[in-house]
């Protein structure tokens, strides 16, 4: 029966990794002529361009030392629960990326090789990295079980024709925004004020945290418990959601977006005129046939009464898997990764931010993008919080934003008070574990 | 068991009177002949232990255990909590108690909806190429292709069809028939629901098709013959003839459709993703969601144990049921 293999799909993991790793042997410590396999998560508009931006970079690191590495890549839906999985049987890839936010969750598993300060100097030191960037590698005070890669933050993209043809300039209070959304909005020629991907649990999470942030809201206390249900978190997620609910200056398909790339698709062919996203929304909108010059980028706005807080600090991270049998050789391909170097070529590849200090942030030639960039992530990004739980936070805070903006899209009004129940929920949840 | 058996005692005896034999004992012990049947179903049973009890019994202990992600790597660490997984579960005053109700109770709707109009659609075309002869063979290929075709491929095509800006339905509903005002989501909100039922019926009824028709190939035709000759008419032929003989299938299909149904996964998968919406949360993607997205595989085993049960006490009562009618019979 399918029900008994599913429920029991972990062990038969387990029992297939403990069969297959008798006839294994041990590799021995030979890494001069190792394979590395490395799970790489996906930074580009697609799979392909992933590869095309990795293969010569990792042809040049079996050059330089000979070892070998076996890429594959990964989307970032798949990411998590690969990981787990390799988590839970003990056979996964040597090295993989995670995403920032959830580097605090693997932390707790204890399935990552954990950087002392010696393995710190193998890779070239601590002092090479961004604070804020590494402040992302794990729960403080611990040896990091990551260490950062690209760094990213939110912005507003806003397309420049939309906005001169009404005479708007890019608005620089969350007010703005709702109005100039207003005016961009014309449901006769499908064309939306803004897009969003409202049907992405981790997406919506990353709003929900950076709005409540702008009303003085945070999701967890000091000693790291849940706190969904404080007023400043609820008005965050009312504040988002209100763009379809309230203010009808979304086209409600975006409810049914289960990706972040098909919202800049929308934005990319006009059908919306703001859109926001991370740093790598340079290379996605490109991607999608929408050059630099179509845009402008400006932080997202805070309410004028509230907090000036627009993105949060984020990321990906890379990490060793601890059960590696090429430690050393995993050391040297994180090194080579995070060499001043490498940054600077993978980062203009993705369009992020270098997570070393050497490296110039080089991902466009537009200075003011540029600028605004460097100034979000200086002054208006906020880490999220460094707790174990963080996973089922984004899982449940996530994914009830998303079935908010659902109701919202099929004609419901969302009160202040749909909100409370639905964190009351998400945070009851948390509570269970 | 095989002891009982009195083929190979036998020549051991008449061989023992001519000349005797040396060693009676041991040959009694091991012989070939004897031991071939168990060597034959030995694989099989290995498997089955390796395939399906083995995980089930390491699945039961997980429910046991507070396998949170602390512990996946380490299984040995997790604490030992009974029936603590089992607790929260079925607190229904709790959300995670409430939320598994809920999804309980939309399976068994999505399950009786499901098996209803795939029993009933599956009888009524094998009842009508029963009697059509003409074209029977390209409409049985026909009715069989939802069943051939990869579920995968299939569904992702609802999908697409059931997209709310570009999709087919929309098309033909909104911009051609001007049938709905708007333009209706299907694959959010209550519509979601009714989606979920037609694709899976889609999916489902070739089979009771398949299997209507050939338990109804095995009805004699002589029988007809004669409740035509004592003036039965069409529909008391159906009734009483082909409805009452076809009684041993149709309670064997109606088992194994409800049991399919209601533990099925990759329709809504794949349909809504990982977070389906609330009027189509079904109890296999809810105890997904449960264990794989918020890491809690020891609540997410005691889930699966609940479903198991439930699944085994249904087939139970079938079984006495099944049996009281044959009795009556």
């Amino acid at each position: 029966m399918k029900i008994r293999t599913f429920a029991a799909c972990v062990p038969v993991m387990l029992l297939a990794a403990a069969l297959t790793a008798c006839s294994h042997g041990d590799a021995g410590s030979g890494d001069a002529d190792a394979t590395l396999s490395y799970w790489a998560s996906n930074q580009g508009a697609s799979l392909d361009n992933d590869k095309k931006i990795l293969t010569p970079e990792l042809d040049k690191f079996t050059q330089q030392t000979g070892i070998k590495v076996k890429l594959e890549v990964v989307p970032w839906t798949d990411l998590t629960n690969n990981t787990l999985a390799a988590a839970v049987s003990g056979r996964g890839p040597d090295v993989l990326n995670i995403g920032n936010t959830n580097a605090a969750t693997f932390e707790s598993t204890g399935a990552f090789y954990a950087f002392d300060d010696a393995a710190f100097q193998k890779i070239g030191g601590k002092d090479r990295f961004v604070a804020s960037a590494l402040a992302t590698a794990g729960v403080a005070g611990h040896p990091p079980t990551s260490i950062p890669l690209y760094s990213q933050v939110y912005a507003l993209y806003y397309n420049k024709k939309l906005f001169a043809d009404a005479g708007l300039q890019p608005p620089a209070t969350w007010e703005d925004l709702v109005s100039d959304a207003q005016k961009l909005t014309d449901p006769a020629q499908k064309r939306y004020g803004i897009v969003i991907p409202g049907a992405t649990v981790n997406s919506s999470m990353h709003f929900s945290f950076i709005f409540g942030q702008q009303h003085g809201g945070s999701p967890f206390d000091k000693d790291g418990k849940p706190t969904f249900t404080s007023q400043g978190v609820i008005d965050g997620v009312k504040q988002y959601v209100d763009l379809l609910s309230r203010y009808h200056v979304v086209n409600p398909s975006d409810a049914q977006y289960t990706d972040a790339s098909q919202s800049a698709g929308e934005f990319a062919h006009g059908q919306a005129a703001m859109y926001m996203a991370q740093t790598s929304g340079i290379n996605v909108l490109a991607q999608n046939g929408m050059t630099p010059d179509q845009y402008g980028i400006a932080p997202i706005p805070a309410p004028a009464s509230g907090q000036k807080v627009s993105s949060f600090v984020a990321g990906t991270n890379i990490s060793i898997f601890k059960k590696t049998k090429h430690l050393d050789a995993a050391l040297q391909f994180v090194k080579f990764m995070t060499s001043s170097q490498e940054q600077e070529i993978l980062n203009k590849a993705y369009t992020t931010q270098p997570a070393v200090k050497d490296a110039p942030a080089a991902f466009t030639d537009d200075k003011q993008k540029l600028d605004v960039f460097t100034q979000i992530l200086a002054d208006y990004a906020k880490p999220l919080p460094l707790v174990s739980g963080v996973q089922a936070y984004q899982a449940n805070v996530g994914g009830a934003v998303v079935s908010l903006i659902a109701k919202a899209a099929t004609g419901a009004t969302i009160s202040d008070g749909d909100v409370k129940v639905a964190l009351e929920q998400a945070q009851q949840k948390m509570g269970a574990k | 068991m095989a002891v009982t058996l009195p083929g190979p005692h036998t020549p051991t005896s008449v061989a023992g009177t001519t000349s005797p034999d040396p060693t009676p004992s041991r040959r009694r012990r091991f012989t070939w002949a004897r031991s071939t049947p168990y060597l034959l179903i030995a694989p099989a049973i290995a498997f089955e232990l390796l395939v399906h009890v083995i995980p089930m019994l390491v699945g039961i202990f997980m429910s046991l255990i507070q396998l949170t992600q602390f512990y996946v790597t380490n299984w040995s660490a997790a604490p030992f909590t009974g029936i603590g997984n089992y607790r929260v579960a079925l607190d229904f005053s709790g959300p995670l108690g409430q939320q598994l109700a809920r999804s309980f109770g939309i399976t068994l709707g999505f399950t009786v909806l499901v098996v209803g109009i795939s029993f009933g659609f599956g009888t009524s075309a094998s009842l009508v190429l029963q009697r059509v002869v003409r074209g029977r063979g390209p409409l049985r290929t026909l009715f069989l292709i939802p069943y051939a075709l990869p579920a995968y491929a299939g569904i992702i095509t609802w999908k697409f069809m059931l997209q709310r800006d570009n999709g087919l339905l929309n098309q033909l509903l909104v911009d051609d028939l001007h049938l709905a005002h708007g333009r209706p989501f299907w694959l959010i909100g209550g519509n979601a629901f009714v989606s979920l039922v037609v694709v899976s019926v889609w999916q489902q009824w070739p089979f009771a098709f398949l299997m209507t028709m050939a338990g109804m190939q095995v009805i004699p035709e002589d029988v007809y013959q004669a409740a035509a000759i004592d003036g039965a008419s069409t529909w008391q032929q159906v009734r009483h003839i082909t409805l009452r003989m076809m009684r041993p299938v149709n309670a064997v299909l109606v088992l194994l459709l409800f049991l399919w149904t209601f533990r099925e996964f990759n329709t809504p998968y794949v349909l809504f993703g990982p977070t389906p919406p609330e009027s189509a949360d079904l109890l296999t993607v809810h105890i997904y969601a449960s264990s794989f997205i918020t890491w809690n595989f020891g609540l997410g085993s005691a889930m699966s144990v609940l479903l198991m049960l439930f699944l085994i006490v249904v087939a139970g009562l079938w079984a006495l049921w099944n049996r009281r009618v044959n009795r009556d019979a």
